[in-house]
C-alpha cells in the first residue's frame, strides 16, 4: 500500500489546488474539503502503515503489546477531522451570507469591501 | 539621589495632567518647583565636585548581558544638568502664561518633563545602552514636542522630519556603541575612560568614530545634518527654547565631550569633528543671512553655536575645551531668552518679522531689558558672558592655526549680526509703523518676562564675576574630559591684547554688517540654492511612499487565487529545492505488499475526486466528495485506527447534508474562468500534486527525532488509567490541545450561528434611513 497511497495523496492534493483556484466560492469549500482529505492522509502515511491491530491495550493486558499502529498521529488526524469540519461549517455559513448579501458566488465580484 | 531625580522628573511628567487640572492657570508656577528644587539641589553637589567627590550609583539590571542602571555625576554631566534643570523651571513658569488654558497643557507638560527626565537620563547615565536608551527617549519626546500642534500638516512634517534625522542617527550610533562595548570590553563609560589608548589603538576606531560622529551629528544639527532644525520651529517656543536651543540639541555636543577622552586626539577626530565643527559655525550664520524670521534666525544661529562647540571639541585643547564649557553655559543663556523673548513678542505683536517689528523697547521694557541684555551677551560684548566664552574660542583657534582662527572670527561676526537683528533692532530701532502689526503689542504677563530677566541678568552676571564658575564648575567639567584635575582661573578682564582686539573687530565688524542687512539679505537670497538636503529628505519620503504604494498595489491586488497562487507556488519552489538539495539519497524500502480490495479503495477515491471536480452538478460533486471521504476513512479502519475510520465516517456524512443544506441557497456551478486560465491551474495543480507524491514517498522513509509515540504507549494505563491510547493523548497527556479545539468548534458554532441569524436586511434599512435623515438635515 505504500506504493499506492502517495500517488492517491498526490492525485488529492491536486485535485484539491484546482478546486481552490475556481471563481466559484462553492467549488472552493469543495477544493477545501479535499484538502483536508490528502493533509489527513499524508500525515498517516508519513507516520508509518501498518495491518497490525489498533493501539487499544486489551483488558486482560497491562500493556500493549507489539506491533500496533502509531497512536499519535491518530490523534493528530482525529483533531483535525473534527476542525476542519469546524471550518467547513463556518465557511458555507459564510458563502451563504456572503451570497445573500452580495448576490453572487463569484469571489472576483467580491474583491471591494463596498458593496 | 541622581537616580531619583531623573525619576521624580519622569514621575512629575506622568502627574502632570491631573497637576493641571487641579491648578488651572497657575499650573506653570507649581510644575516648576520641582525642576527648581533639582537646580538647587545640583547646585548643593558643587562644592562637593570642587573637592573630588563624584556622586556615581548602579543597580544591576541583567547580569548575562553586563546592563546595569549607572548613574555618575561628574563635572560635565552637572553643567548640563543645571542647563537641563534651572532653564527648564524658567520654560515651565513661560509656558503656563504663554499657552494660557485655551490649549491642552497637561499633554504638553506630560512631554515637557518626559523630556527633561530623558535628558537628564542622558547626561548622568554611566552605561552605554542606558544613555542610548534615554538618547532616544529624547528624541520621541521631542517628535511629541513638535508636532504639538498637530492639526498643522507642516508641524507634522517637521516632527515626522526630526524624529526620522536623529532617530536613525540614534540607530546608526547604537552600532558605534556596540562596537566601542567590544573593543573597550566594557559598558560603563567612567571604566572605558581609562581604556582609551587600547581603543584608539585597535582596527575598529575609524569605524566606531564615524558611527558614533553620526549620532551626535544628527542631534546636534552638524553640517550635513543641520536641515531638521529650522523646520523644528514649527514647534511652540517654550519648546523650541527648551530642546532646541538650550539643551536637547546639546545631547551630541555632551556626547562628544564625554567621549573625547577615550576617542578624541587622533587626527581624524581633530578634521573629522573640528572641521564639521568649523564649517557648521559658519554655514549656520551664512543661512541665516536670508532669513527674517526671529524663530528661524534663531535656529540657524543655534546651528552655528552648535558648530563652534563641535569644533571646541574637535580642537580639543585645554584652552579648547575650557571655551566649549563656557561657551556651553553662556549659549545656553543668552540662546534661552532671545527665544523666550521672540515667544512674547510674537505673542504680543502676533508676527515674528524683524522687518515688521520695532520700537518695542518702550511697550515691552522688562522683555527689551532681558533680550538686550542677551543680545550683548551673544554678540560678545565685554563684561558679558558670552565675551568670556568668545576669548577662550578665539584663543583656542589662535593656537590651533590660523584657519581655525579666521573660521570662529567669521562665525562670531555672523553672530553678533543676528544678536543685533533678533535682540536690538526690534526694541531699540523704529520699525515699520505699529499700526500694521497684526496685535497692538503690550507688555507680557509676569510669567513670561521672569525667564528673560533672569537669564539675561546672568549673562551679564556670570560674565562679570566669573569667578565664581571656575572652581566649583568649570574646573570639574574641565577635570571630568581630561581625566585629571584642572585648575581653571577666570576673570572678566584679560587686558589689552590681541585677541581682545579682534573681539573688538568682529564687533564693530558686526555692526556694520547689521547697517547694510537689507544689502546682504538681497545677496543672500539670490546665493539661495534652489536644492539643498531638505529637498533631498523630501524626495526620499516622497520616493518612500510612491514604493510602498507600488508595492501594495501589485501585492495586494484583492484576487483570492492569485494569492493562493503566489502562496502555492512558493510552497512548490522551496518544497522543490529542499528535495534537490537533500539530492535523492536512499530512496526508502518500499514495500510491494498490495491488497487487490486496498487498490480497489484508492482507485475509488482518485475516482471520486475526479468526479467532484468535474461534474457539473453541485449535488453530484458533494456527493462524490462523500465518497473519498468514506473511502479515507475505509483506509482508516484497514490500518488500525478504528477511532479514525469512526469519525470520518461521521464527519464526512454531516459535511454532506452541511453542504446539500447550504447549496438550496447557493446559486448553481457557473464556468467563470476562461480555457487559458484554465489549462494554467491544472498545470500548477498537477505540478503540486506530483511533487506532493514525491514528497511522502521520500518523507515516510526519514526519521530526524526518535518517536515519542512508546512514551504514551507505555504511560496510557499507569500514568492515565486509559486503554485507548489514542483517546488518552486526546484526553489527558495532549488534554489543554483538546480544549483549544473545543474552543474552536464553539466560536465556528458562534459564528455559524450569527452568520445565519443575523438580519442583515433590517439593518441596512435603518442605515439607510440614518443616512436618508442625515442628508436631508445637511440639505436644510
Amino acid at each position: 500500500m505504500e506504493i499506492v497511497l502517495p500517488v492517491v495523496i498526490g492525485s488529492l492534493y491536486a485535485m484539491a489546488i484546482y478546486m481552490l483556484l475556481r471563481r466559484s466560492l462553492v467549488k472552493l469549500l469543495i477544493g477545501l474539503g479535499l484538502l483536508s482529505h490528502a493533509s489527513n492522509l499524508l500525515i498517516f502515511t508519513a507516520a508509518g502503515l501498518t495491518r497490525s491491530k489498533a493501539p487499544v491495550i486489551p483488558l486482560a493486558a497491562d500493556q500493549l503489546r507489539p506491533p500496533h499502529a502509531d497512536p499519535l498521529p491518530q490523534a493528530l488526524i482525529l483533531t483535525a477531522i473534527v476542525i476542519s469540519f469546524g471550518v467547513t461549517a463556518f465557511a458555507l455559513a459564510l458563502a451563504y451570507r456572503a451570497y445573500r448579501s452580495v448576490n453572487t458566488d463569484d469571489l472576483d465580484q467580491m474583491k471591494t469591501t463596498d458593496a | 539621589m541622581i537616580i531619583f531625580s531623573v525619576l521624580a522628573v519622569f514621575g512629575l511628567a506622568f502627574l502632570a495632567p491631573p497637576l493641571c487640572r487641579l491648578t488651572k492657570e497657575k499650573s506653570g508656577w507649581w510644575l516648576a518647583i520641582l525642576p527648581l528644587a533639582l537646580t538647587v539641589y545640583f547646585l548643593s553637589l558643587l562644592p562637593g565636585l570642587a573637592r573630588g567627590q563624584i556622586q556615581s550609583i548602579s543597580y544591576l539590571w541583567s547580569q548575562e548581558l553586563g546592563l546595569t542602571f549607572a548613574f555618575r555625576a561628574d563635572g560635565l554631566s552637572l553643567a548640563f544638568a543645571l542647563l537641563i534643570s534651572g532653564i527648564g523651571a524658567l520654560v515651565a513658569v513661560y509656558a503656563g502664561g504663554y499657552f494660557g488654558t485655551k490649549v491642552p497643557i497637561g499633554r504638553f507638560y506630560l512631554w515637557l518633563f518626559f523630556f527633561m527626565a530623558s535628558m537628564l537620563g542622558v547626561v548622568f547615565a554611566d552605561h552605554l545602552i542606558l544613555l542610548f536608551i534615554f538618547w532616544e527617549l529624547t528624541s520621541l519626546s521631542s517628535f511629541m514636542l513638535i508636532g504639538f500642534e498637530h492639526d498643522r500638516e507642516e508641524a507634522r512634517a517637521a516632527a515626522i522630519q526630526a524624529l526620522l534625522v536623529t532617530g536613525s542617527g540614534g540607530l546608526v550610533m547604537l552600532a558605534g556603541f556596540v562596537l566601542l562595548g567590544q573593543v573597550g570590553q566594557t559598558w560603563e563609560l567612567s571604566t572605558l575612560f581609562l581604556r582609551g589608548e587600547g581603543v584608539r589603538a585597535s582596527p575598529l576606531y575609524l569605524a566606531i568614530v564615524i558611527l558614533i560622529l553620526i549620532g551626535a551629528f544628527t542631534k546636534s544639527a552638524q553640517f550635513p545634518f543641520h536641515f531638521w532644525l529650522p523646520n523644528a520651529m514649527q514647534a511652540p517656543t517654550p519648546v523650541s527654547t527648551y530642546l532646541h536651543a538650550a539643551t536637547m540639541v546639546k545631547a551630541g555636543v555632551y556626547l562628544l565631550a564625554r567621549l573625547s577622552p577615550v576617542l578624541g586626539g587622533s587626527p581624524i577626530w581633530l578634521w573629522a569633528v573640528g572641521g564639521i565643527g568649523a564649517v557648521t559655525m559658519v554655514l549656520g550664520g551664512v543661512l541665516a543671512l536670508s532669513q527674517t524670521d526671529m524663530k528661524r534666525l534663531l535656529a540657524y544661529s543655534t546651528i552655528s553655536a552648535l558648530g563652534s562647540l563641535v569644533m571646541a571639541i574637535g580642537i580639543g585643547s585645554e584652552t579648547a575645551l575650557k571655551a566649549m564649557v563656557l561657551f556651553l553655559l553662556a549659549h545656553g543663556l543668552y540662546k534661552g531668552t532671545l527665544f523666550l523673548v521672540t515667544g512674547s513678542v510674537d505673542h504680543e505683536c502676533g508676527t515674528r518679522d524683524v522687518r515688521e517689528l520695532g520700537g518695542l523697547g518702550r511697550l515691552m521694557p522688562y522683555t527689551a531689558l532681558g533680550s538686550t541684555l542677551a543680545a550683548l551677551s551673544m554678540a560678545g560684548v565685554p563684561l558679558f558672558f558670552g565675551f568670556l566664552a568668545k576669548e577662550y574660542l578665539y584663543e583656542a583657534s589662535y593656537k590651533a592655526g590660523a584657519l581655525w582662527l579666521i573660521l570662529a572670527v567669521l562665525g562670531a561676526l555672523l553672530n553678533v549680526w543676528i544678536a543685533l537683528r533678533v535682540g536690538i533692532a526690534p526694541f531699540w530701532l523704529a520699525g515699520s509703523k505699529e499700526a500694521e502689526l497684526p496685535k497692538k503689542p503690550h507688555e507680557a504677563p509676569w510669567s513670561m518676562t521672569v525667564g528673560p530677566l533672569i537669564l539675561g541678568g546672568l549673562s551679564l552676571g556670570l560674565g562679570a564675576y566669573p569667578q565664581i564658575l571656575s572652581s566649583v564648575l568649570v574646573s570639574p567639567a574641565l577635570s571630568a574630559m581630561a581625566g585629571k584635575a584642572v585648575e581653571v582661573k577666570l576673570k572678566a578682564w584679560h587686558g589689552i591684547n590681541d585677541i581682545l582686539l579682534l573681539s573688538l573687530l568682529t564687533l564693530g565688524l558686526g555692526v556694520v554688517a547689521f547697517a547694510i542687512r537689507n544689502d546682504l539679505q538681497r545677496i543672500a537670497e539670490q546665493w539661495t540654492v534652489p536644492w539643498g538636503l531638505d529637498t533631498l529628505y523630501r524626495r526620499s519620503i516622497d520616493g518612500l511612499f510612491r514604493l510602498a504604494s507600488f508595492q501594495t498595489r501589485l501585492l495586494q491586488h484583492g484576487y483570492l487565487r492569485y494569492y493562493l497562487i503566489t502562496i502555492v507556488v512558493a510552497v512548490v519552489g522551496i518544497t522543490a529545492g529542499g528535495l534537490i538539495r537533500w539530492g535523492g539519497g536512499a530512496l526508502p524500502h518500499l514495500s510491494l505488499d498490495l491488497r487487490f480490495y486496498e487498490l480497489g479503495i484508492a482507485i475509488i477515491i482518485v475516482l471520486a475526486g475526479g468526479m467532484a471536480i468535474l461534474s457539473r452538478s453541485r449535488l453530484g460533486a458533494v456527493a462524490a466528495l462523500g465518497v473519498a471521504g468514506y473511502g479515507v476513512a475505509s483506509i482508516y479502519l484497514l490500518f488500525g485506527a478504528p477511532d479514525l475510520a469512526m469519525t470520518q465516517f461521521l464527519i464526512e456524512s454531516l459535511t454532506v447534508i452541511l453542504f446539500v443544506l447550504a447549496f438550496y441557497h447557493l446559486p448553481n456551478f457557473a464556468q467563470l474562468t476562461p480555457r487559458r486560465e484554465r489549462l494554467r491551474d491544472v498545470i500548477i495543480a498537477i505540478v503540486t500534486g506530483c511533487l506532493m507524491t514525491i514528497f511522502v514517498f521520500v518523507a515516510s522513509g526519514i526519521q530526524i527525532h526518535p518517536s515519542i509515540s512508546q512514551f504514551f504507549v507505555e504511560n496510557a494505563l499507569p500514568l492515565a488509567h486509559g486503554r485507548n491510547i489514542v483517546n488518552v493523548i486526546l484526553v489527558d497527556f495532549r488534554g489543554l490541545d483538546t480544549l483549544g479545539e473545543i474552543t474552536v468548534l464553539a466560536i465556528a458554532g458562534l459564528g455559524v450561528f450569527a452568520l445565519l441569524k443575523l438580519r442583515i436586511d433590517q439593518r441596512s434599512a435603518r442605515a439607510g434611513k440614518t443616512t436618508q435623515t442625515g442628508r436631508k438635515g445637511g440639505d436644510q
